[in-house]
């Protein structure tokens, strides 16, 4: 039911049982907040996004009343703004003064918002001890003094990936976000998928930065950096660089990793369309023998991780392929090398991903090879535009590019692997091929096309009924794997740790809203709509690959390019 | 030990959260402390993360998270003591052992916990010493009677 209120003197429209901030926002009016995330119940911890209520005493959370009907409400009042401004002076009176060399500099919402009241000094001065960074983590580093306690993160990781890996907690007469047991984050249960950081309103939580890594690899003489970057960057990077959200620019990075100085830039859907074949050919066999099944995917290193800590009785279901940054790793090692006579010593993978749980992953010893990892360096979408920034490239004036040969050509099938529900289409698509020889009639799968987080279809191919469900978040995960010793009908299920999948990755853009990841959704499927080569067995590169090498290589060589294996994980859960 | 921490936990028939703190307080009181081993036994119990369990318990200075010292000092922090520079004797004391508030050292011997309000006000700032009030200390005197213990156990 439709309402009237009275906001700022103008009369705006809301509905019955929304909250004040929701009425508010929908009529384009802004309120601050910092411990506010759209779609979760409020709390009302930080109280910047108090206003007046005319016929109240007190100043009202608007993030968690209701309104009603005979509402008067001031947002921007002589003594809202007070308040305000005082709450957040006390905010800076526990923060550093070190906004310079934070990582968050520009892009923190505690920053923008004592910029906006206009504060101007410190106003309390503080005599804290400094709390430690913890700076164990290959993925993810915790720096408990910018923390402003709003609890986002421990809400996120709680009701979206019911991991908890925080809590609040008091250490030493102080409150912070805390491990169990205060212990580092690389021994925690924490799956690094970094959505916290996506919410996190200061620099307290961010990635591990890589940044001076690659700057020193590109400077060695004698080394050959290669630089790859998965399907998803191509849509989620244009928007830092005020291009429409969403838009397509892979063509526009290519020149621009040139321009930096990579010596070879390749495109990770290459490697991609790789792991859809193999992944087609495990399920196969597995339908064929009926073992292992359902074949869980295993292209999301937060997930892996997840099942290694939470349900090591499922690892046998895993896929044992690796996932396309450590396919593309090796295969940049193993043949690239030996193709063009260069030592694998002299190489340096670079790799960029939408994700920080991809930092750990290339850091992982199942990964390497002779000690050598398959990927050096794993960067964000986040650190790539950093690192266009420091180099001084103008994206908006700059040609576009094509990858370099061999690993340039790539399908939209793998391309739609970013979104939650596209390796399922990318994998049936191959399938069908497989075991009919036809390709399926409609390729494009609609029931896998919406942004639920459980999704699940039958569809006939050959004689099987192949079942597959496909899971985003690893709540709705963790439920759904409980449930399986009952169900006998499900071949292949996907599981990814970030709801919606990887366009809505822990290293993507901070700014991005639900609209931007919409858009960068949109721009994927209509990538798929134009591209002439939509299934991964029909890129011809790949072919080439299959018919020159993998085909060639002794099962034991094969096992060390695409395989892995994984193992249980000891963590207080 | 974790056979004992069970058959705590199950005698509370009502695995319902209202008795999370009554289980932690009974565990705390057999053992002197909550060890890692409890706190999993506890959240397998209530099925909720031990993170969550971590954190209610580190909200109440009651519970403690490493077995006490042979001498455990309880500094107080209530208002009045702190007005008089409980934070000084704090930190006095954590340099002198070289211990944090909550800690115990090495050789197990001391132990350090500030709490709030000890009631006694008056003759702020009080610490006890397994149970022996020391009352109005400076930094002086805290010296010696750390001194004092540590040559009764030389």
């Amino acid at each position: 039911m439709i309402i009237d209120i009275e906001v700022n003197n103008k009369t705006i429209k809301a509905k019955r049982g929304e909250t004040i901030l929701s009425a508010l926002n929908s009529n384009g009016i802004k309120v601050p907040t910092l411990c506010h995330i759209d779609g979760f119940v409020p709390t009302g911890a930080c109280r910047i996004c108090v206003v007046e209520v005319e016929g109240k005493p007190n100043l009202i959370p608007s993030c968690s009343y209701p309104v009603e009907e005979w509402m008067k409400i001031k947002t921007h009042s002589q003594r809202v703004i007070k308040a305000r401004k005082t709450i957040v002076e006390l905010l800076l009176a526990n923060h550093p003064n070190d906004c310079l060399y934070c990582e968050r500099n520009g892009n923190c919402e505690l920053q923008k918002l004592a910029e906006e009241l206009n504060i101007r000094e410190r106003k309390y001065s503080n005599e804290r001890e400094k709390l430690k960074i913890d700076p164990s983590c290959s993925s993810i580093i915790k720096e408990s003094d910018k923390c402003i306690l709003c609890g986002r993160c421990i809400r996120v990781c709680e009701e979206i990936q019911g991991i908890t890996t925080y809590d609040f907690a008091k250490i030493n007469n102080r409150h912070i976000i805390s491990t169990s047991f205060n212990k580092p984050l690389n021994i925690s249960n924490c799956i690094l998928c970094g959505q916290c950081i996506m919410v996190c309103p200061t620099g307290a939580l961010h990635e591990r930065n890589n940044i001076d890594k690659i700057q020193q690899a590109l400077n060695v003489i004698n080394k050959h950096v290669v630089v790859f970057y998965s399907p998803t960057i191509s849509v989620s990077l244009a928007e830092e660089f005020n291009m429409k959200p969403g838009k397509n620019i892979s063509g526009i990075i290519n020149a621009a990793l040139r321009k930096i100085g990579f010596n070879k830039v390749f495109d990770s859907t290459f490697a991609t369309d790789v792991y859809i074949i193999e992944q087609t050919k495990e399920l196969i066999y597995r339908i064929e023998n009926n073992i292992n099944l359902p074949l869980f995917t295993s292209n999301c290193p937060a997930w892996i991780k997840y099942a290694e800590e939470y349900f090591p009785e499922i690892l046998t279901n895993i896929s044992k392929c690796k996932s396309p940054q450590q396919i593309m790793g090796s295969i940049v090692k193993e043949i690239y090398s030996e193709e063009n006579n260069i030592p694998v010593n002299d190489i340096i993978t670079v790799s960029i991903e939408p994700c920080t749980a991809k930092k750990f992953e290339s850091q992982r010893e199942e990964m390497t090879n002779n000690g050598i990892s398959d990927v050096d360096i794993a960067i964000t979408t986040r650190e790539l535009a950093q690192l266009i920034r420091l180099h001084g490239i103008d994206l908006q004036n700059i040609e576009e590019e094509i990858a370099d040969f061999p690993y340039h050509t790539r399908s939209s099938a793998g391309k739609l692997t970013s979104i939650s529900g596209g390796t399922a289409e990318a994998i049936l698509r191959t399938l069908n091929y497989k075991i009919t020889g036809k390709e399926l009639e409609d390729l494009k799968i609609s029931e896998l096309r919406n942004n639920k987080s459980v999704k699940e279809i039958k569809i006939k191919i050959g004689k099987t009924n192949v079942g597959i469900a496909v899971i985003s978040s690893m709540s709705k995960a963790g439920d759904f794997i409980k449930t399986l010793p009952k169900r006998k009908d499900l071949h292949l299920i996907e599981i990814m740790a970030c709801p919606c999948g990887c366009v809505n990755g822990g290293g993507q853009p901070i700014k991005a809203d639900t609209k931007d990841i919409k858009s960068r959704i949109k721009s994927i499927y209509d990538i798929d709509r134009k591209e002439l080569i939509k299934v991964a067995h029909k890129n011809p590169q790949v072919i080439e690959l299959y018919s020159k090498h993998l085909d060639n290589l002794s099962e034991e060589e094969k096992q060390k390019v695409l395989f892995t294996n994984y193992s249980k994980r000891d963590v207080l859960l | 030990m974790l056979k004992n921490i069970d058959t705590i936990i199950n005698k509370f028939t009502n695995s319902n959260r209202d008795n999370l703190i009554p289980i932690l307080q009974e565990i705390q009181n057999t053992y002197g402390y909550l060890s890692e081993d409890s706190i999993v036994s506890v959240s397998k119990h209530f099925d909720l993360p031990t993170s969550k369990i971590y954190g209610i318990a580190t909200f109440y200075d009651q519970f403690i998270f490493q077995p006490k010292g042979k001498y455990h000092i309880l500094l107080c922090n209530g208002t009045s003591c702190h007005v008089s520079g409980s934070k000084k004797i704090l930190k006095e004391i954590e340099k002198i052992l070289k211990i944090k508030d909550g800690e115990t050292t090495s050789d197990g011997i001391f132990s350090i916990q500030s709490v709030n309000c000890m009631g006694a006000c008056s003759l702020s700032p009080v610490i006890s010493v397994n149970g022996k009030f020391y009352s109005k200390v400076n930094l002086i005197e805290i010296k010696k009677i750390i001194k004092f213990y540590q040559t009764k156990e030389k």
